[in-house]
């Protein structure tokens, strides 16, 4: 099988693409896939931070891209994920010290001569060079936006970028979605998103404030434990994997009566383990 | 409780509509997002296409988009100096 690269873009930061690519990347390799996770990020790294994997960097992506070391010395296998690994982007340069013909090669690279069966390149915020960078070697695009006007708005720029780059089909994921403040008429919906953007959507994934934890212990909600967001990061896995589940399970929107119970009591916090 | 009641008093008013059509709109704006550039070209072609009929100054021409509460439009003042006496056969193309 020939290997497939995403790439996990937004245009606004901080609407959750570091997050989405980590639990992306960690549930399709528990899914046996050879994944690779790349952050395009040079500059302003996390993806390393957000996946716990910060003190093991020796080299990171501008060093494979200059010949300072090999591709394979500077990838970073995953502790609790043997098929996971991560390319750091580098802390110290900038963007400028990468093209985009040499992501190109190096996502080339990666499917070619490690084999691996998905790639996810998490992009900067913006749309200059870091995003160019990111979406050059990407054969699908994975748009991430928040249920918010200047989201939405920063989204629908980028599927403009988009598509001048050829990439007509990027796929949509709403990501903090709160069905308590959808309830109340105070957040835009799916349906509401789906009909501004008119992409397809590729997952939706809940608010869940145990993604704070998660990113504190540096430990992918996805391999933590069993919270919403874990199940919905998994959902989405699945359906990149080209398998029909539903975006949104039904039972599943609404937080059941006896799960409010035990969250009122704290009862249902299990603290994520340190890899 | 209050929450429900303050709800049903004011249901249907939640900020989602509201942020709706406010991005709708933003978007209109953002999508029609012109460059100066072909800005230029299309005031060069409707100069050309006008003073088929019309003695214009190309100088005079002049083109914007302009954003109002609900809609966005081309607007252009050409003003005419004279009229060509005998009007030419349409281009077809």
């Amino acid at each position: 099988m020939a290997g497939r690269a995403f790439v996990v873009t937004s245009g606004k930061g901080g609407v959750g693409k570091t997050t989405v690519t980590a639990n992306l990347g960690v549930a399709l390799a528990l899914r046996s896939k050879r994944t690779c996770v790349i952050d395009s990020d040079i500059g302003l790294r996390n993806l390393d931070v957000v996946m716990g994997l910060e003190n093991r960097i020796v080299y990171d992506l501008v060093d494979v891209i200059e010949g300072t070391c090999r591709l394979k010395q500077a990838l970073i296998k995953h502790r609790k994920a043997d098929r996971l690994f991560l390319l750091p982007a580098s802390q110290t340069r900038n963007k400028e010290a990468v093209s985009p013909e040499q992501m190109k090669d190096l996502i080339a690279k990666l499917k070619d001569e490690e084999e691996f069966d998905y790639i996810l390149v998490d992009s900067p915020a913006g749309i200059e060079r870091g995003f160019k960078n990111a979406i050059a070697g990407a054969d699908e695009a994975f748009i991430v936006t928040t249920p918010e006007v200047s989201a939405i708005r920063d989204a629908d720029r980028i599927i403009g970028l988009l598509q001048a780059a050829e990439m007509y089909e990027p796929r949509l994921i709403i990501n903090r979605l709160s069905m308590e403040m959808v309830r109340k008429g105070d957040m835009m919906d799916q349906d509401d998103i789906i009909d501004i953007l008119a992409i397809d959507l590729l997952g939706i994934v809940p608010e869940d404030e145990e993604i704070v934890v998660s990113t504190n212990m540096g430990v992918p909600i996805v391999l933590a434990e069993n919270s919403r967001s874990a199940g919905a990061f998994r959902r989405i896995a699945r359906r990149i994997e080209g398998e029909n589940v539903p975006v949104w399970p039904m039972g599943e929107a609404e937080e059941g009566l006896i799960a409010r119970f035990r969250r009122l009591f704290g009862l249902n916090r299990k603290e994520p383990k340190r890899v | 409780m209050f929450e429900g009641i303050s709800r049903w008093l004011r249901k249907g008013k939640g900020s989602k509509d509201t942020g709706k059509s406010r991005l709708q709109l933003i978007l209109i704006h953002d999508r029609t997002g012109v460059s100066p550039e072909i800005l230029d070209a299309l005031r060069e072609d409707m100069f050309r296409v006008i003073s088929r009929y019309f003695v214009v100054k190309e100088a005079d021409v002049e083109m914007n988009i302009e954003r109002d509460e609900g809609s966005v439009a081309l607007v252009a003042n050409i003003p005419i100096l004279s009229m060509k006496r005998q009007q030419k056969q349409p281009v077809s193309s």
